[in-house]
This record gives structure tokens, C-alpha cells and sequence, in this order.
């Protein structure tokens, strides 16, 4: 079968499970409280966009991710590109940096709270604080990392250091970078997610949860399917960057 | 080499412990060494115990829970070509929600509590097991299968023989990342709605104003999670030796 047969039949399976989910919930083999019909959840989305703010709270989610992530791989890369370049740097920092990476993002959440308070300046500077670590170990290694060759070539070259920087390192790190970026967006959306449910910020996190404590089961799962939607449209888009700006790379280098 | 690594978490603690003296008393930050004393105060007092106790049932629970399905799911695929290729939409559509958006759902279902935790921290673990478990089957040295064969093995010889041998030391480091993101997890369900645990102990913490202890909780949280996984890696090196080693670089 060709792979797009299989993709067809991969959609006839998507169905086939929507619809078996919609007879346990029709046949109230799961109570209705927890278990929403697929009609209901899509009946919520449909009242949430139309008359309701799911519209509004699908863009403050995104906003809140985006911005968060922008600002944390910005820095993530600039930081580095300057620590990966330098051994001095990299024998001073890096086993701090190693050390404190398996720290759960979201511990940062209560120091956030107690110095920004519940404000949306918390939200960002979590998300941020979360998502930069990816970013940053990624740049760190790809600048750590490059072919002692192309280091050569930058010498006979007679290059100047920022100009070896744009025109051999960051290309040479670049894979590394965007698998970095990838990753630190998935923490970013999970971050958002925790501080919309803590601070009551506008977005899907409190809207799932508000949901959820007016026991409106179609209403969670509408939310939750937007936000599986969010996670497949910013990870597609990045993939289809990373083969596009990857697509130099030749197969036997990979 | 030691030395230089040493330099810098030093400074920091001394410039912590002089700038917060110098700052005077304040609501969100303290000095190391009153962090130092609220931590020690919480261990006597008992609450950092219970705490870590709750958060590690939590934890390994769902830990436990999520990577057996996952295991059972990845081997599945990895071996039965048809079903994974049939399967394979409807994961990757499941895949990209955040294992924290599950949260509400399990709060309707579950209520507060361990269940709820073990529920949240199962699902984000049940996804690296199933994806690594499935490309350790999958990735199996075609050679070793046509070694069963011409030794004319039972499946069941073949999965104990050659598969199992060939493909657990990648399994285990699909264990050891699932056991960190279970930490994680279960302290992210405490900070966010759970009201259990070193991470709702810290938000309390934060809420009294009391930074010293705040921060006394996320320090432990840290190092229960470095312990963790540097547990896990003499593990995985002593189970698997050179194999478990070269893994262990991954």
C-alpha cells in the first residue's frame, strides 16, 4: 500500500474511534459528567466561538506561549552562542547549567508569584524562564561543536569574530538550535497552560479549568481539543521550517 | 576542571547571601543561610517528609502506571507493522496535548488527591515509553532475527533471547527520561491545582510570604530530582554495563 493509502486508512481509524467514543458516551457506559458526546464537545466549540470568548481565549493562550518562547529563544541563542564559543566560559557555567536543568520549570512558578505577584508579567517571565533552558543547552552545544575544519577556514579566511559567528558557527549550529526551539515551544505551551490555570490569566488553561469546576465536561473537552490543536500546529510549523532552512544539508552529513 | 565548575554556584550563594542581607527583610526573596534554616526546620517539623512522601507516591505511581501502557503500546507497534501504521494518525493527533491540559478532566473524574496526580503524571509518561520502546523494537540489528531463524527459535525463545536482550537498554532510557518528566509533572499538578506535596508546599510558602521556606521546597525539589536520575544512571550502567553505558551518552 502506498503512504497514502495508509494515511486514508489512518483517518478511517481517527473515525472509527470518534465514533466508538461517541457510543460509550451515548450508551452512558461513562457517566455524561466526565463524558461528554463528540455532538456536545462539538456543539461547545461552535457556542464558544460564536457567543462565547473561546475565540479570545484560544489567541491569549498563543500570545502567551509565542511570547514567552520568542523572548526565551532569543536570549537562549544569544547566551549561547557567547558561552558556546568560549571554553572559558563553557568550564565555568556549563556544569552549573547542567546541574540545574532537571529543576522542574514549574518550581519557578512560587518565587514568580511572590516577586511579580498574579499579573501577566509573571506569566511571561515563567513561560520564559521555562522555555529558555532547551534553547540555551541546544546553542551551547551546537557552538560547542563545530568541525575543527571549518574553525581553519575561518582563520585562513581572516574573518573577525562576530563575522565567524554569523557565517560559520550559527549555521553549523542551527540544527541543534531548532531542535532546541522545538522543544523549549512544547514547554512554553504547558507552562502557559499551568500559569492561565494559576493566575486566572485569559486564555484556555482557565477556561478548562473554570469548565471543570462548573463540571461542563463538553466545555473541558473543547478546550483540551484546542489546545492539542495548538501543540499540532506549532510543532508542523516548525518542522516545516527546520526542513526548509535545513534543506543545505545533504543526506550523508545528517 | 572540578575547581572551575565550583566557581560559579559559590559566588552566586555569597552573592545571594549579601545582597538579600543588604536588601533587608523582604516577602519573595532570603538569604541562603535562613533558606538553609527554614529547610532544616521543615525536616524536623515533619512537613518536608510528608510532603516528599506524597509527591514521590505521586510520582512513581504514575510513573509506574503510565510507562507499563506505554511500554505495552510501544512494543506492540514496534512489532505488529499494520497496527502501528493504522494507528499512527490518531497518535500523533493525541500526542501534541500538553499532559497538563489533562488536568481538568481528571479533576471532574478523580476529585483532588493522589489519583488525580498518578493520572496526570501516567499520561505524560505514558508517550516517551511508547515512542522509544517502539524504535528499540523497531531498530533491532536485522541480523539477530535471521541469527533466530537459522537457529530455528520459538517467538517466544526469540523475544527472550534476542529481542529482549537487544532492545532493553533502550527501553531503560526511555525509564529514566519518563522517571524525571514524572517528577516534574507531579510537582507541576501540585503548583497548579493539587493541594498536596512539595510543590503545594511551596506555593503555601509563597502565599504566607515566607521566601525562606519557598525556597527551602524548590532546592528539595531539586535535589530529589538530581538523586533521582543520577540513581538511575549507576542503574542503568550497572544493568546493562558497556551497552547501558553507551546509552547513557544519549
Amino acid at each position: 500500500m502506498s503512504a497514502l493509502a495508509w494515511r486514508g486508512a489512518g483517518l478511517v481509524v481517527v473515525v472509527a474511534l470518534i465514533a466508538l467514543w461517541g457510543e460509550i458516551a451515548a450508551l452512558k457506559l461513562v457517566s455524561p459528567v466526565f463524558l461528554p458526546t463528540p455532538a456536545r464537545v462539538w456543539m461547545a466549540l461552535e457556542h464558544g466561538f460564536l457567543h462565547g470568548s473561546l475565540g479570545a481565549k484560544l489567541a491569549g493562550t498563543v500570545s502567551h506561549m509565542l511570547g514567552g518562547w520568542l523572548a526565551a529563544s532569543i536570549v537562549g541563542v544569544a547566551l549561547g552562542a557567547l558561552i558556546g564559543t568560549s571554553k572559558t566560559a563553557r568550564d565555568y557555567i556549563a556544569p552549573t547549567l547542567e546541574f540545574l536543568r532537571p529543576l522542574p520549570a514549574s518550581a519557578i512558578i512560587p518565587v514568580a508569584i511572590a516577586i511579580f505577584g498574579l499579573t501577566p508579567q509573571m506569566a511571561l517571565g515563567v513561560i520564559a524562564f521555562g522555555s529558555i533552558w532547551p534553547a540555551l543547552l541546544a546553542a551551547i552545544h551546537g557552538f560547542a561543536a563545530i568541525e575543527p575544519r571549518l574553525l581553519e577556514v575561518e582563520r585562513v579566511l581572516g574573518l573577525a569574530r562576530w563575522q565567524g559567528m554569523v557565517k560559520i558557527a550559527l549555521p553549523s549550529a542551527t540544527p541543534d538550535i531548532l531542535a532546541g526551539l522545538r522543544l523549549g515551544l512544547t514547554v512554553s505551551l504547558i507552562l502557559a497552560v499551568v500559569c492561565e490555570m494559576i493566575a486566572g490569566l485569559d486564555g484556555l488553561g482557565q477556561w478548562v479549568l473554570l469548565a471543570a469546576r462548573a463540571y461542563k465536561s463538553a466545555d473541558i473537552f473543547a478546550g483540551v481539543a484546542l489546545l492539542g490543536g495548538i501543540g499540532v500546529v506549532a510543532n508542523g510549523t516548525l518542522s516545516a521550517l527546520e526542513s526548509r532552512i535545513l534543506r543545505w544539508r545533504s543526506t550523508d552529513l545528517a | 576542571m572540578k575547581a572551575k565548575a565550583l566557581v560559579l554556584p559559590l559566588a552566586l550563594v555569597a552573592f545571594a547571601e549579601f545582597g538579600a542581607r543588604a536588601a533587608g527583610p523582604s516577602d519573595s526573596i532570603a538569604p541562603p543561610s535562613e533558606v538553609l534554616a527554614a529547610f532544616l526546620e521543615a525536616v524536623r517539623d515533619g512537613s518536608l517528609v510528608t510532603a516528599t512522601r506524597d509527591t514521590l507516591i505521586s510520582a512513581f505511581g504514575g510513573l509506574i502506571l503510565g510507562a507499563s501502557l506505554g511500554l505495552i503500546f510501544g512494543l506492540a507497534l514496534g512489532s505488529l507493522r499494520t497496527l502501528d501504521r493504522l494507528l499512527e494518525l490518531a497518535l500523533e493527533l493525541l500526542r501534541p496535548i500538553p499532559s497538563v491540559a489533562v488536568i481538568p478532566i481528571a479533576l471532574v473524574a478523580l476529585g483532588f488527591g493522589y489519583r488525580l496526580e498518578i493520572a496526570i503524571v501516567a499520561v505524560a509518561c505514558f508517550w516517551p515509553l511508547l515512542i522509544l520502546s517502539r524504535a528499540a523494537v523497531r531498530g533491532i540489528e536485522p541480523r539477530l532475527i535471521e541469527v533466530s531463524r537459522a537457529l530455528r527459535l520459538s517467538p517466544l525463545q526469540e523475544a527472550i533471547k534476542i529481542i529482549a536482550p537487544a532492545a532493553l537498554p533502550r527501553i531503560f532510557l526511555a525509564f529514566r527520561l519518563a522517571a524525571g518528566i514524572s517528577l516534574v509533572v507531579a510537582v507541576t499538578v501540585e503548583i497548579a491545582v493539587n493541594p498536596q506535596g512539595l510543590g503545594y508546599e511551596a506555593m503555601v510558602a509563597s502565599q504566607a510570604l515566607r521566601p525562606a521556606l519557598m525556597l527551602a521546597n524548590i532546592m528539595w525539589i531539586g535535589i530529589v530530582g538530581y538523586a533521582l536520575n543520577a540513581a538511575l544512571i549507576v542503574a542503568q550502567a550497572r544493568l546493562f554495563g558497556e551497552a547501558g553505558r553507551a546509552e547513557a551518552g544519549r
